[in-house]
């Protein structure tokens, strides 16, 4: 019994249907978590980006260096460290919210060579155009470089929005009651593990290929060049 | 206790994660090719069996995977050690990830080449090996190392199987010491300087392939 929801272990198909509605509130909850994760990838990604182009060197490297860093440990040592050494400094988040915020963070590291990569395929002839136009930075990057980067970065971004989807199951580690978290307590009350972890991986299966599908219809639907903004 | 006490029993934890990172690199070297080719084989049912491996693998977290191997195996009767289990999850998730760089490089080389290896005479094997897969092994080279960082990443999901690697060892000293800043800290150091090797020894590989045995890239127009 979880969630109002009770299970029935006569036979394996019974059990897997009586415990769909407890792993469909997982599923909420594991689809939360990747989405306020990827909004602060997105966001963050895009500040470190932008500093790593920065005209001052100490700037750049540091982000250059922090980048590298965070895109070369583990996501759930990053997890238990923000996990445990935030309230230290008395920043006490929800389990959650630090879950979400190890997700953001790691995959910012990602979106930000993304955006990188993005900004720099723009050619150099481009810039030099908006400079001799007399355009300022903030008019060179809306209506020059934004709208070209744009059908670039979409796949490689929607590619780690499925990654990270799939690194999820990591926050119920610190207690975050997502899909896999349920699906381990329902195995620890019943002692039927095969059942509740099979249909965790069988609920991930079509999510990820329904996306990666997605991704690659926007890719096709993309225009090859720019978008124009207005 | 000083930062200094900590390090012997970090070491030793990661001398278990490069131990399991490395040998599921191997493994999963050996499946990536496996799979790889298959997938580009003619024969429907290679090419199925290992299409169907590829979504499985890829399609679903690598977390459950680990739980399902280590917690729902053994109830239909099917076990093993905790070591093997992690081994073998991180070597079929990377072996699953790598056949898709395989077949991608497989599919690059330029099809003047198969053209020209059939109007040869040469067989299905030698074209494979002698003509495709040393222009694609270069190509796969430096995906191959994104693969083993991600690799060494996913290595510390096995201290939740109760493997002692490195994490494990972090989480046992934070339980006893309760100084989690220090701890964690040198943790993410130790895997940062774990992957700047593994960086270090990919470029190396893909130095001495570009040098190796001559094959003329910078011909084909």
């Amino acid at each position: 019994m979880m969630y109002g929801y009770a299970w029935d272990t006569t036979t394996p198909l019974t059990f897997a249907i009586s415990i769909l509605p407890i792993l469909g509130i997982g599923l909420l909850v594991t689809l939360q978590a990747a989405a306020v994760g990827y909004a602060i990838a997105l966001v963050l990604g895009l500040v470190l980006a932008l500093l790593r182009r920065s005209r001052f060197k100490v700037v750049s490297w540091t982000v250059a260096g922090f980048t590298e860093f965070v895109r070369d440990t583990p996501l759930l040592v990053q997890l238990f460290f923000l996990y445990y050494v935030l309230p230290d400094f008395g920043i006490v988040l929800p389990a959650f919210m630090t879950g979400a915020l190890a997700l953001g963070l790691q995959y910012s590291a990602y979106t930000s060579e993304v955006y990188r990569g993005g900004i720099e395929a723009v050619p150099r002839g481009q810039w030099e155009a908006a400079t001799a136009l007399n355009m300022t930075r903030l008019q060179t990057y809306r209506d020059i470089v934004v709208p070209q980067m744009i059908p670039r970065i979409v796949p490689a971004l929607g590619n780690y929005l499925v990654s990270m989807l799939k690194e999820t199951p990591v926050l119920s580690v610190v207690t975050v009651l997502d899909m896999l978290g349920l699906a381990n307590m329902i195995g620890e009350r019943t002692f039927e593990y095969l059942v509740p972890l099979s249909m965790v991986g069988l609920i991930f299966l079509p999510m990820t290929l329904i996306c990666s599908a997605l991704i690659y219809a926007i890719e096709r639907a993309l225009p090859k060049s720019g978008i124009p903004l207005r | 206790m000083t930062w200094m006490q900590y390090l012997p029993p970090l070491l030793k934890g990661a001398q278990v994660t490069v131990m399991i990172s490395l040998s599921s690199i191997a493994i999963g070297a050996i499946l990536a090719f496996a799979a790889g080719i298959a997938r580009t084989s003619s024969n429907p049912i290679l090419s199925g069996i290992a299409f169907v491996y590829i979504v499985l693998f890829r399609g679903t977290p690598l977390l459950v995977q680990l739980f399902w191997f280590y917690y729902a195996l053994p109830l239909i009767g099917i076990s093993f050690d905790p070591i093997t289990t992690g081994i073998m999850t991180l070597s079929l998730l990377t072996g699953a990830f790598g056949a898709e760089v395989v077949r991608g490089a497989l599919l690059a080389v330029p099809h003047t080449q198969l053209e020209a290896a059939r109007a040869l005479n040469f067989s299905k094997s030698y074209t494979l090996w002698h003509i495709s897969m040393p222009q694609a092994v270069i190509e796969m080279m430096p995906a191959f190392g994104n693969l083993a960082i991600q690799n060494l990443k996913d290595t510390a999901l096995v201290s939740l199987i109760s493997i002692a690697d490195l994490t494990f060892q972090a989480q046992s000293m934070r339980n006893i010491t309760l100084d989690s800043a220090t701890v964690y800290t040198l943790t993410l150091l130790g895997y940062f300087i774990i992957a700047l090797c593994i960086m270090l020894i990919v470029r190396f590989i893909e130095m001495k392939l570009r040098r190796g045995p001559a094959f003329p890239r910078s011909a084909h127009s």
